[in-house]
């Protein structure tokens, strides 16, 4: 037990990440309110770039920004994932807008927020 | 206080109504528009749930998805067990692609910044993408909320004036300057420090929207209308788009010769990776307005 807490001690951020990641499918899975719904898939978008970064973390080494003009790659951190995460920001930040802008359209619609009565504002439209 | 066991606090935390105001909303008894006649939009699944399945599938479900959250973060936790530990050297994610970039980078690109190196220099095809998909959503917002609200009134200008904050107004007065200035310094620097064309224009959107809320969306229409914002953005995307698609016709040479590495260090130097900061920022903040105007009043 006390070797398996260490261990996971050892990757902290991405334990964090973890419980990030499950707030974040339990908050979408759990609420029938459409603007919670994608506050927990941002918050596991999140979880996912505190992940990636924190792999590419090596302590006691520099940021990779060139100051000095040595270009010894044993002196600077992973300078990939950095480059990733900001293709997942902005994607993730182009996704959570046109959700908004469709729950903006279901809300003009059927006045509610909460999923289950549009569902069954739906059926009632189609006459089931 | 009312006694209540955690489902049905919970729920009624859940069905809260929001409370948007009467301008956004518009008449909220209005009758709902008659059901289309179109058939073809009613799908499968939504009218084979009866109502009492509904109410049963509800109450089981938060604990269904409160067991399945356990679940993953064990699942995941076994995962991480076997990840090495954090901020260990010699992870495999450190091996030789990452080494090359930062050995040979400064010299093949010019950029101080590695990062900006690999997003804009070699791989800054994948930006390309990137800043198209983000002009991409900002499309398809506009489709989805721009004819909303063309039959409604527009709001009293002096209505809108006397609503205005004086604390609201001298802040923006004051900070607006400085969140512009400091967006065009973040951006001007990506390929020398911490920034780029993705933060800087955040930022520079980030002032936009504070100008917009503190002094009104007329008065910045007069610099940022839809034509304008729309002849920024086709320009910067072109711009983007046909010098990197350049180097597919030149065997991935790329264009060194015109736009040289220089020293590195300069404000003017990494060849093409300022002009396209410039263009990718450019791009980020009229969307970050363009998103805001458009959610705020329904069009740019």
């Amino acid at each position: 037990m006390r070797e398996l807490l260490l261990r996971l001690w050892d990757s902290r951020i991405a334990v964090a990440a973890v419980i990030l990641f499950a707030v974040g499918f339990v908050t979408l899975l759990l609420h029938r309110n459409l603007l919670k719904k994608i506050i927990g898939l941002n918050i596991m978008d999140t979880a996912a770039y505190l992940l990636l970064t924190s792999l590419g973390y090596i302590e006691n080494r520099l940021s990779p920004i060139i100051r000095s003009g040595e270009t010894d790659p044993a002196l600077y951190v992973n300078p990939l994932p950095a480059g990733l995460v900001l293709t997942g920001i902005v994607v993730s930040v182009s996704v959570t807008a046109v959700m908004l802008a469709l729950t903006v359209r279901l809300y003009q619609r059927y006045h509610s927020l909460n999923l289950d009565e549009i569902y069954a504002m739906a059926q009632k439209e189609h006459g089931v | 206080m009312k006694k209540t066991g955690f489902l049905e606090r919970f729920r009624a935390w859940d069905e809260d109504r929001f409370d948007l105001t009467e301008r956004t909303t518009g008449d909220l008894n209005r009758p709902m528009r008659p059901a289309p006649t179109d058939r073809t939009v009613s799908d499968e699944p939504v009218q084979r749930l009866a109502a009492g399945e509904m109410r049963a599938f509800s109450r089981i479900y938060p604990i269904l998805a409160a067991i399945l959250g356990v679940v993953l973060i064990a699942f995941l936790l076994m995962t991480v067990y076997d990840l090495p530990p954090f901020g260990a050297a010699n992870v495999p994610a450190d091996n030789e692609v990452p080494a090359r970039y930062v050995r040979d980078g400064m010299a093949e690109t010019g950029a101080v910044n590695v990062v900006a190196g690999v997003i804009l220099d070699y791989r800054a095809f994948d930006t390309l993408g990137e800043s198209h998909v983000l002009y991409t959503a900002l499309t398809a917002v506009l489709i989805l909320l721009l004819s909303l609200r063309d039959a409604e009134p527009e709001p009293d200008p002096e209505d809108v004036l006397m609503r205005r904050d004086g604390i609201l107004t001298t802040t923006a007065a004051l900070l607006v300057p400085i969140i512009v200035l400091f967006g065009i310094y973040v951006l001007l620097n990506g390929h020398l420090g911490p920034g780029g064309g993705f933060s800087g224009g955040a930022i520079i959107g980030a002032g936009l929207i504070l100008y917009a809320i503190a002094f009104g969306f007329t008065r910045l229409e007069r610099m940022l209308n839809l034509k304008s914002f729309r002849i920024i953005c086709l320009v910067a995307l072109c711009f983007y788009s046909v010098s990197k698609c350049y180097s597919f016709f030149c065997g991935a040479n790329g264009l060194h010769t015109i736009f040289s590495p220089g020293t590195p260090g300069r404000i003017l130097s990494a060849g093409l990776i300022l002009p396209l900061n410039i263009a990718v920022g450019v791009v980020v903040a009229c969307t970050m307005y363009g998103l805001y105007s458009i959610f705020q009043r329904g069009r740019i």
